[in-house]
């Protein structure tokens, strides 16, 4: 006579189930990718010349050469000292003549503010390696986006990132983002 | 006569945990069907750059994305080691962006056309050449809204 199985114990299933439902969740990553958000300039029309005459004074230029050096006008710079340079070279607190110009404005919800209108202009060379140009990039919308915080902790005592819209406006009108890239050299060659 | 037996003398039964291994198997499969790996195989390597002023990109759908960076060790006797671009599942020239950026405007609505941001996937070692060539060619399609990939780096 056959004897009658004995029930298999079920009860460790959940276990397993629960060690690959465990594996899958940690596997799962809405992997979103992070980036520097960056606006190109639209490509001009026809062959109009635009010469626009900024002031010496207003520019601050960034050259970066095929070995990744960098020239900052016209004087070595390191990549560390880039961007306490480029937030004094837009605030210009003690009105220095070789740095930007400022224009008075009047801003809704900040009043009348020193608006800057010195303007970051960046060359590199065909030779720059992706990776300088982003650490330069990166050091130079830090720059504006610490001053950008500065103010709005001053005005509004929040971060910028934490603002209501209208008041980022603001802020943005306040201090806005110029950054200028001018076509690259090819000197080094590749 | 009917006569109850007084099992238990009162203790709460045991409850039943047979039907915990369908629940979580439920759980797993609901995990296993709406995971999804990445649609684009890579067939060059990339490393980002690391960067600290990132954002998150919003709105996958409206994100295209163009790969440089040099080809794996399986495609360089084809392709060679110098940096190439990388459009959708296949190695691609200049010229082909303009008509990339087409077809992926082409996919969206009327509506979200101007949203289109181009994200650009660059490996660190690229040098600029080719990275501004890029730039040149989204400028002449007007995709102007661009996004440099790059690792979030803490402060």
């Amino acid at each position: 006579m056959a004897r009658k199985l004995p029930e298999i114990n079920a009860s460790s299933t959940a276990d397993i189930a629960f060690l690959l439902l465990s594996f899958f969740l940690m596997v799962t990553t809405m992997d979103v990718d992070s980036g520097l958000p960056r606006m190109l300039p639209p490509m001009p029309q026809g062959e109009q010349e635009t010469d626009i005459e900024v002031k010496r004074r207003n520019i601050f230029t960034v050259l970066i050469n095929k070995s990744d050096k960098l020239l900052v006008r016209g004087e070595p710079m390191d990549v560390s000292l880039l961007k306490e340079k480029t937030k004094e070279f837009i605030v210009n607190p003690n009105n220095d003549p070789n740095m930007s110009e400022s224009k008075e404005e009047d801003i809704p919800l900040i009043g009348p503010y020193r608006v800057s209108t010195g303007v970051v202009s960046l060359q590199n060379d065909r030779g720059t390696s992706y990776k300088m140009y982003m650490t330069v990039q990166n050091e130079l919308v830090a720059a504006y986006n610490e001053l950008r915080d500065e103010l709005s902790m001053s005005v509004f005592g929040r971060p910028y990132a934490k603002l209501e819209k209208e008041q980022q406006e603001a802020v943005a009108k306040a201090i806005p983002l110029r950054i200028s890239e001018a076509e690259p050299k090819d000197v080094g060659g590749k | 006569m009917a006569t109850f037996s007084r099992k238990g003398k009162g203790e709460m039964p045991a409850i039943s945990t047979a039907s915990l291994p369908d629940i979580v198997f439920m759980t797993l499969f609901f995990f296993m069907v709406s995971t999804s790996f990445r649609e684009t195989s890579l067939l060059v390597s990339i490393k980002s750059p690391e960067a600290t002023e990132v954002d998150k990109l919003k709105k996958k759908t409206l994100v295209s994305y163009v790969y440089i960076g040099t080809p794996l060790p399986a495609y360089q006797t084809l392709f060679g080691t110098e940096p190439r671009i990388q459009l959708n599942d296949s190695f691609k020239s200049l010229d082909d962006i303009r008509d990339f950026i087409a077809s992926e405007r082409e996919a969206l609505s009327e509506g979200e056309r101007p949203l289109l941001t181009t994200a650009l996937k660059i490996d660190e070692d690229t040098r600029m050449g080719i990275v501004t060539d890029v730039k040149q060619e989204l400028r002449k399609a007007s995709a102007l809204k661009i996004t440099y990939i790059s690792r979030k780096k803490s402060k």
